[in-house]
C-alpha cells in the first residue's frame, strides 16, 4: 500500500514538473524575431565556445560594431563577442568569468562604454533594466558566476518579486505570457536559430547622422565605486589567467563619451599598463562614414561601418597583442571558420535583398 | 513576507520540517520563534507595538487569575463563614480590584490601535510624515494590529470575566498574540478556540497536512487567479464616469474581488494551521448564499462579528444603565422602549465595527447602513412573515434563489462605499443607477480597456464558476470538497491537484508588474 502510494506520488510529481516545464520552454521569450534578437545572444555563446584568441565583453557597441569574421579573413583572428543589450560592468565580470570555463583566450577586450553606469538605476527605468538583465543572464548556464551576476544586477523590483527565485524558475517571471503565445513560441519550443555571427548582430540598414548629439551636463563624472570594484576584478581575473586585458571604447557618437570618463579611463589604464583603444580618435583613419555607415544615425554601425571598424582594429591587436597570431593556416580551426565565413555572406546577402 | 511570496512558501516549508521533527514538547517554541521571524520580515519598527500588546496581557491577565484564584480559595475555606452579603461584597471587591488594571490595558492598548489608525487621516498624517520616530506610521498600521488587539484584548476581557484561566507563560501569550498566521489579515480567534490545539503537542498527520496544503492552495488560486485580476479591472474602472452600469459594474467586481481576496487569505491562514495540526476558527461561511442580510453577517467575517457581539453587543445590552433605560422607555413608549437597548447595542457595535475598518466617513456610513437594515429587518419581522404566510412564497424553490440575488446585490450597494473616498460621491453614484444608466460602457469597449484582456475576463469567469460550484457542493453536502474527493480514486485526486497547481502558477497574477501580495484587509 506504501509502495503504491509512494509510487503515485512520484508519478504525479514527475507529470505535474514536465508540465511546467513544458510552459516554462513555451512561455519564456525566444528573441528570435527581429525586435529582440539581442536576447538571444548570450545563450548562443555555448555553441561557439572553445578556440577563440579574443573574447568582447559589453554592450551594444560591441555586438553591434565589431565583426568576428572580418577579423578572421583579414588578420586569422579567431574572436567571440559576448555582448548583450546594456551590458553592465559586473555582468561583464560575470560572463567573463563563466567564458574561462570554457576556453582560454589570449586577449580580453572590455567596452567601457557602460562605466559610465554607476548602479542599475543609471541605466535606464526599472522596467527595461529588469528586460536587459534578462538578456544578459537568462542566456547563461548555470554556474556560481550566474548567481553571483544575479544577485549583483537584479533591480529592487526584481528583489520584491520573487527575486533570484525567478531566474532559477523563469516560468515565475514569464507565466503572464500566456495569452501573447504566438507562432514563434511553438516554432522556437525546444531550439533556437543562430542570431549571430560570433556573437556579432548584422543590421545593413542605412540611416545617416544629421546634425549633432549634445547631453546635458553631470553634476558628477566619476565612476561609482562599484565599477571600478569589476573593472579591477577584470584586471586580476586576466592577470591570473595570463590573458591580455585590452579596454576599447567603439566609436559611436551617442551616448556621449565625455572628456571626463575619458580621462579617467586612461589614467586607469596607465596606472596598471592596460592597452586602451580609443576608437572615437580613429574614425577617420578607419574611413567611417556617418552618410552610409550606420543604420541608426550614429548610435550604431552597420554591418559596412562594423567591417571598417574590424580591418583598423584587427591591425592594432596584431600591433599591440604580441599573444596573437594569423591562425588562417591553422587546420584545426579554419575549417570551422570557413563555414562561419559562408553563413556570415548569407546572412549579409540575405538582409541586403530584404530577405 | 508576503503569503503569496516563495520566501514565505519557503519559510513555512523549513517550519513543518522542523516543527514535526524536533521533541514534540518545544512545538510551540518553534511556532513562537517563527512568528517573531514572520514579524520580524514586516519591519523591525513594528515589533515594540507586538511586544507591548503581549507584556501588558501577559501583566494584567496573570494579575487578574492570581486575585481570582486567591478569592476562590478564600471563599472555599471561609464558605460556611461567610453571610450571602459578605459573598457578594467580598467578590466585588476583589472585582474592583481587578478592574483597575483591567481598565488601564484595555485603554492604553486600544488607544494605541485608535492613534495608530488616526496616523492615517488627514491632518494626524501630515504631522506623523514629518515627525521623526513616528513617521513609519504614517505609511500603514503596525502589521496585524486590528487583529491582535482584538484577539488579545478578547483573551484579557475573558480573563477578567472569569471565563477563562491565564496562562502562565509569558511566552505562550506572546505565541497566542503573535501566531503568524492570523497576522494578516485573522481570524481572530477566541482564546478558548485557540488554545487547545496552539499549545498541545502535535503528530504528523499526513492527512492533515495534505488538507492543509489543499486549502492554502485554494487560498493561492481565490487570491492569485481571481481577486488580483479583478483589483487591475476596478482600478481600471475608477478612471471611467464610475455612475450607471458602470458603477454597478465596479461593485460587482468588487464583491468578486474582495470575497476572492479575504476568504482566499483566510483559507492560507487555516490551510497553515491545519498543516500545523492547529484548528483556527471559520471566518466565512458561504457568505453569497445568504438569504438576508442578518444571515450575511452570521458568514462573513464571522469571528469580527463573533467579537463585536461578544465583548460590546452582548454586554452593552445587559448592562445595569440599559436595563434601566429599557424598563423606564417600556413604560413609556411600550414594546418599542423595552428594544431601545438593542437599537443602542447595535448602533454602537455597528460605529465599532466601522472604525474598526478605519477612521473614515465611508466606515461609518457602511456601520450605519448595516445597522439600519439589520434593526429594520428585524422589525418588521412580524409583517414579513404574515406576508410569507399569505403568499406562500417560501414554499416555492425560486423564492429562496431570489432572496440569495436579492442579498447579493444589496449587500453589493452597502460594500461599495469601499471603493470611494468621498462618501456623497458613493451616494451620487447609487443615484446614478436611477438616472443615468450609460449603457454604452457594455458596448463601447470601455471594459476591455480597464486594464484586463478578453481572456483575463475569462479566466476569472471560470474561477468564478469553480467557486460557485465548489460552495454549492459544500452547502448541499455540509462537507468541504476536499472531504469529497477522498471518495475519488487517488490517481485522479492527484492529476486534478497537479492541474490547479499549474494553474495557479501559470495564470495567477504575480511577479514584477502585477501588485500582488497584499491582502485588502491585510491594510486594516
Amino acid at each position: 500500500m506504501k509502495k503504491k502510494l509512494i509510487a503515485i506520488i512520484a508519478i504525479t510529481v514527475i507529470i505535474v514538473a514536465a508540465a511546467l516545464l513544458f510552459f516554462q520552454a513555451l512561455l519564456v521569450p525566444k528573441y528570435m524575431g527581429e525586435a529582440f534578437k539581442e536576447g538571444a545572444l548570450i545563450a548562443e555563446y555555448y555553441d561557439n565556445a572553445g578556440d577563440n584568441d579574443v573574447l568582447f565583453v559589453g554592450d551594444c557597441e560591441v555586438y553591434e560594431n565589431v565583426s568576428p569574421i572580418t577579423l578572421w579573413e583579414e588578420y586569422g583572428i579567431t574572436s567571440y563577442i559576448r555582448g548583450s543589450a546594456q551590458q553592465l560592468t559586473w555582468q561583464s565580470y560575470y560572463l567573463l568569468e563563466d567564458m574561462l570555463k570554457y576556453e582560454k583566450p589570449k586577449v580580453i577586450i572590455f567596452n567601457v562604454l557602460a562605466m559610465k553606469y554607476g548602479s542599475w538605476k543609471e541605466a535606464g527605468t526599472k522596467a527595461e533594466r529588469e528586460a536587459y538583465n534578462r538578456m544578459s543572464i537568462d542566456g547563461m548556464r548555470w554556474s556560481k558566476a550566474k548567481w553571483d551576476c544575479i544577485q549583483v544586477s537584479m533591480t529592487d523590483e526584481e528583489r520584491e518579486n520573487g527575486g533570484a527565485w525567478s531566474y532559477i524558475f523563469p516560468l515565475l517571471r514569464f507565466h503572464s505570457r500566456w495569452d501573447e503565445v504566438s507562432a514563434e513560441d511553438w516554432q522556437y519550443l525546444f531550439h533556437r536559430d543562430q542570431v549571430s555571427d560570433n556573437g556579432y548582430l548584422m543590421k545593413t540598414g542605412v540611416v545617416p547622422v544629421e546634425g549633432e548629439y549634445h547631453d546635458m551636463p553631470l553634476a558628477d563624472y566619476t565612476f561609482s565605486d562599484l565599477v571600478i570594484e569589476y573593472l579591477d576584478k577584470m584586471r586580476v581575473l586576466c592577470e591570473e589567467n595570463d590573458i591580455q586585458f585590452v579596454l576599447m571604447k567603439a566609436p559611436t557618437l551617442y551616448p556621449i563619451w565625455h572628456d571626463e570618463y575619458e580621462e579617467q579611463v586612461e589614467a586607469y589604464a596607465e596606472k596598471y599598463g592596460l592597452v586602451y583603444i580609443n576608437l572615437l580618435e580613429h574614425i577617420e583613419d578607419m574611413g567611417i562614414d556617418w552618410q552610409t555607415d550606420t543604420y541608426d544615425a550614429g548610435l550604431h554601425l552597420n554591418v559596412y561601418g562594423a567591417e571598417k571598424l574590424s580591418h583598423y582594429l584587427g591591425q592594432v591587436l596584431m600591433d599591440e597583442c604580441p599573444g596573437l597570431e594569423d591562425r588562417r593556416t591553422d587546420e584545426s580551426v579554419s575549417g570551422k571558420w570557413a563555414l562561419k565565413v559562408e553563413k556570415y555572406m548569407n546572412r549579409k546577402n540575405a538582409l541586403e535583398k530584404g530577405e | 513576507m508576503s503569503f503569496t511570496s516563495i520566501s514565505f512558501l519557503l519559510f513555512l516549508g523549513i517550519l513543518i520540517v522542523l516543527y514535526y521533527a524536533l521533541p514534540k514538547k518545544i512545538q510551540w517554541i518553534v511556532l513562537l520563534a517563527a512568528s517573531y521571524v514572520f514579524y520580524f520580515f514586516a519591519g523591525v519598527k513594528y515589533f515594540a507595538f507586538i511586544l507591548f500588546t503581549t507584556i501588558t496581557t501577559y501583566l494584567v491577565t496573570t494579575y487578574m487569575d492570581r486575585n481570582n484564584k486567591a478569592k476562590d480559595a478564600y471563599m472555599a475555606e471561609h464558605k460556611a463563614e461567610m453571610s450571602r452579603e459578605e459573598k457578594k461584597e467580598y467578590k466585588q471587591k476583589v472585582k474592583k480590584k481587578n478592574r483597575l488594571w483591567f481598565v488601564i490595558t484595555i485603554a492604553v492598548n486600544f488607544g494605541i490601535l485608535f492613534f495608530c489608525k488616526l496616523l492615517l487621516i488627514e491632518p494626524f498624517n501630515t504631522w506623523a510624515a514629518g515627525t521623526p520616530g513616528i513617521s513609519f506610521l504614517s505609511i500603514g498600521l503596525p502589521m496585524g494590529m486590528s487583529f491582535y488587539m482584538f484577539q488579545s484584548m478578547g483573551y484579557v476581557i475573558d480573563v477578567y470575566r472569569e471565563k477563562a484561566e491565564a496562562l502562565r507563560n509569558p511566552f505562550k501569550v506572546a505565541l497566542f498574540t503573535a501566531f503568524f498566521p492570523q497576522l494578516v489579515q485573522g481570524p481572530i480567534s477566541k482564546f478558548e478556540q485557540l488554545k487547545e490545539s496552539l499549545f498541545s503537542e502535535h503528530r504528523f498527520d499526513r492527512q492533515a497536512v495534505a488538507f492543509g496544503m489543499q486549502r492554502m492552495m485554494w487560498g493561492f488560486f481565490k487570491k492569485m487567479v481571481i481577486a488580483d485580476r479583478m483589483a487591475i479591472a476596478i482600478g481600471g474602472l475608477r478612471a471611467t464616469e464610475q455612475t450607471g452600469v458602470a458603477f454597478f459594474v465596479m461593485t460587482i467586481f468588487y464583491s468578486i474581488q474582495l470575497y476572492a481576496d479575504f476568504s482566499g487569505g483566510i483559507d492560507i491562514a487555516i490551510g497553515i494551521g491545519e498543516t500545523l495540526g492547529i484548528k483556527m476558527p471559520e471566518n466565512f461561511i458561504r457568505p453569497y448564499f445568504s438569504m438576508n442580510i442578518a444571515d450575511y453577517w452570521r458568514r462573513w467575517h464571522i469571528t469580527l462579528n463573533e467579537w463585536m457581539k461578544t465583548y460590546i453587543f452582548y454586554p452593552i445590552n445587559v448592562s445595569g444603565p440599559m436595563l434601566k433605560l429599557s424598563l423606564k422607555a417600556r413604560a413609556k413608549i411600550g414594546r418599542l422602549g423595552m428594544r431601545l437597548p438593542v437599537y443602542i447595542g447595535a448602533l454602537l457595535t455597528w460605529l465599532g465595527t466601522g472604525v474598526w475598518h478605519g477612521f473614515n466617513w465611508k466606515f461609518i456610513v457602511w456601520g450605519l447602513i448595516n445597522c439600519i437594515v439589520i434593526v429594520a429587518s428585524e422589525e418588521l419581522s412580524p409583517v414579513y412573515d404574515k406576508f410569507h404566510n399569505k403568499t406562500h412564497l417560501r414554499d416555492h424553490k425560486g423564492y429562496a434563489v431570489f432572496q440569495i440575488i436579492r442579498t447579493f446585490l444589496m449587500m453589493n450597494l452597502i460594500r461599495s462605499t469601499d471603493l470611494f473616498e468621498n462618501v456623497g460621491l458613493y451616494f451620487k453614484n447609487i443615484g446614478s443607477l436611477c438616472w443615468n444608466f450609460n449603457f454604452h460602457i457594455l458596448t463601447d469597449g470601455t471594459l476591455g480597456k480597464i486594464g484586463i484582456t478578453t481572456a483575463d475576463y475569462l479566466i476569472v469567469l471560470c474561477g468564478v464558476i469553480i467557486m460557485f460550484i465548489v460552495s454549492l457542493i459544500q452547502e448541499k453536502t455540509g462537507k468541504s470538497v476536499r472531504e469529497n474527493m477522498q471518495s475519488i480514486p487517488r490517481v485522479v485526486r492527484y492529476i486534478i491537484l497537479g492541474a490547479f497547481l499549474i494553474i495557479i502558477i501559470v495564470f495567477g497574477y504575480y511577479g514584477i508588474g502585477f501588485e500582488s501580495g497584499n491582502f485588502i484587509y491585510g491594510k486594516i
